[in-house]
């Protein structure tokens, strides 16, 4: 079984992508991630300017859950150029760059400068949950906010498709998508963490976090981010490529991220539950069952689940 | 809590997470921060670190009290490895004696003769100079960069003019391996040492780590991308050469690189 496809002109020899956050700060660690068998790699957020994250304990995890409060760190846009210029040099796999800003204005900044390094995809992070102290509640929780910056990123990206990244943590996931993509988002990655929620010392009786609060990720969120998905894929009529994200352990779990509406499939905390050799893995065992379904192409799979419910 | 030397404190938890020597735990002192430290003992009952108190946080844990709380995550990271009976050189610079110690205690237990080189500015930083003494089949050798005590100069030079003094002797090769824990200029030295005369080595290499388990990715180095959390600290000199940027540069919380 073959797991590639050619998504919006671009190239991926297998769905799997590392998500934005996780490993990947620099062009070295990007290409440790092809050689580990991901798809593409996604940036870190990045920044038009310095910007500092939170201080440690940043993280902490249990077997079902992982509660991250980094904080978007960046060196801003210098470091970007130097990095994905590196990068462009020797590229194994495409490259989806995210970046982050606190105003629209900003992100169209933002955007027009990575826009020169030639990334594969802009990713516009606007749904962050762990720095709402600093810069308010997410764009991504507003139908008028998160087409407002979908609307400047477009203003300024040409002909590099943007993927906007939603928040599950809103009444309706679908109203946000559609808004964004009448405001010109060519695809949605789905879904940043869950939350934010909390996790208390008990001796200290002090929230471990130094932020108190993180976005949550890991095994437990998986339905979540299926059913947003799912929403998503609706609310846009399967017209807009999905990256689906949220707690990706095996190839079984991104079979069922594929049915819900996903053509991509991010993998971020994973690597710390089964080490790097995850996106190899995932791989194998989707091949694996796609060959005892008789499935042929990832294209039979991708909304499949909306196509069977219809009856279509 | 026991004072080493002026700056060098060490800390004894009543915990052990089962780690080895080499590996490293997050200390967290709640409302302050938390830190990767290198572990300086695990015995199965309690969990020791010694640390130089030189940052905010390492000041504020070098005062804390028998009772006081601290938080603790790991073992996280490879550790040193070694054959039963092997002959192993330990070099130690500054409060790298710490895990060095460790190691040396446990291969002693596997009937290794260790040549431990401890090396510091001057006698008054020396460390775990009479527990290492202690060991069963160990030699000491003492290096300090004022003379004070013991050879004159850095520890990889002793090391060196042994490696000399023994090139004749019966044993081939006289030392199975190295383990060097401590700065990263003295690694470069015994990796260089190690790569010259044929002698595989261990190496701790230290890095800004965030999560400690591989998520974060501010421990990368170039150019093959490895964190340093998961692929070390320990790396064999073999990978240790290949990272161009050891002994050169790091990354800073932003990712951003300095030289040392």
């Amino acid at each position: 079984m073959d797991l590639s496809q050619i998504l919006l002109g671009v190239h991926f020899s297998n769905p799997t992508v590392l998500a934005s956050g996780i490993w990947g700060i620099t062009a070295a660690s990007w290409r440790e991630v092809a050689r580990n068998g991901a798809g593409a790699v996604t940036t870190k957020s990045l920044w038009l300017h310095e910007h500092k994250g939170h201080a440690n304990p940043i993280i902490i995890s249990t077997e079902h859950w992982t509660l991250n409060a980094v904080g978007l760190p960046d060196a801003g846009i210098e470091k970007a150029r130097e990095e994905i210029g590196d990068y462009n040099h020797d590229k194994p796999i495409p490259l989806i760059a995210s970046i982050v800003e606190s105003t629209v204005d900003n992100f169209a900044k933002v955007a027009e400068e990575i826009v020169k390094l030639h990334p594969d995809f802009l990713e516009v992070n606007i749904s962050c949950p762990n720095v709402e102290d600093e810069l308010g509640r997410p764009f991504a929780c507003s139908v008028v906010d998160a087409a407002a910056v979908t609307k400047a990123v477009k203003s300024v990206s040409g002909d590099i498709p943007v993927f906007i990244k939603l928040s599950p943590n809103v009444d309706n996931i679908g109203a946000i998508a559609s808004s964004c993509a009448d405001a010109g988002a060519d695809g949605f990655t789905v879904i940043n963490t869950v939350g934010p929620g909390m996790a208390i010392d008990l001796r200290s009786r002090m929230p471990i976090l130094t932020n108190k609060v993180g976005g949550m990720s890991g095994p437990a969120i998986k339905p979540i981010a299926v059913k947003c998905i799912a929403d998503v894929y609706k609310a846009t009529e399967g017209k807009k490529p999905i990256i689906g994200t949220g707690g990706i352990m095996t190839g079984e779990d991104a079979i069922e991220f594929l049915l819900a509406g996903a053509s991509l499939i991010g993998i971020g905390t994973g690597v710390a539950y089964r080490g790097e050799k995850i996106f190899k893995l995932v791989c194998d065992e989707m091949k694996k069952w796609c060959d005892a379904e008789g499935v042929k192409d990832l294209s039979e799979l991708i909304g499949g689940m909306h196509r069977r419910v219809s009856g279509c | 809590m026991k004072r080493e030397t002026e700056f060098v404190t060490t800390m004894t938890l009543p915990v052990s997470l089962g780690a080895k020597p080499g590996q490293f735990v997050m200390i967290w002192l709640p409302g302050v921060e938390e830190i990767p430290m290198s572990v300086a003992l695990d015995d199965g009952k309690k969990l020791q670190i010694t640390f130089f108190a030189v940052g905010d946080t390492t000041k504020k844990m070098a005062l804390l009290k028998k009772g006081d709380l601290v938080g603790v995550r790991g073992p996280f990271g490879t550790h040193y490895q070694w054959e039963k009976k092997e002959h192993l050189a330990l070099v130690a610079g500054g409060y790298g004696a710490a895990p060095m110690y460790f190691a040396a205690k446990e291969a002693s237990k596997d009937g290794c003769t260790l040549e431990v080189f401890i090396g510091a500015r001057g006698k008054e930083h020396l460390l775990y100079e009479k527990e290492f003494a202690k060991l069963p089949k160990t030699t000491v050798h003492i290096s300090t960069d004022d003379g004070s005590k013991g050879f004159k100069g850095f520890n990889v030079q002793l090391l060196s003019n042994l490696l000399k003094e023994k090139k004749h002797s019966k044993k081939k090769p006289w030392i199975d391996q190295i383990f060097s824990c401590g700065p990263e200029r003295m690694l470069v030295s015994v990796s260089d040492l190690s790569f010259q005369q044929k002698i595989p080595s261990q190496l701790s290499l230290e890095r800004y780590m965030k999560c400690g388990y591989g998520l974060c990715g501010n421990c990368v180095v170039d150019p093959l991308g490895i964190r340093m959390c998961t692929h070390g600290p320990v790396v064999d000199n073999v990978t240790c050469r290949k990272i161009t940027e050891f002994g050169k540069c790091h990354r800073d919380a932003l990712g951003r690189k300095h030289n040392f």
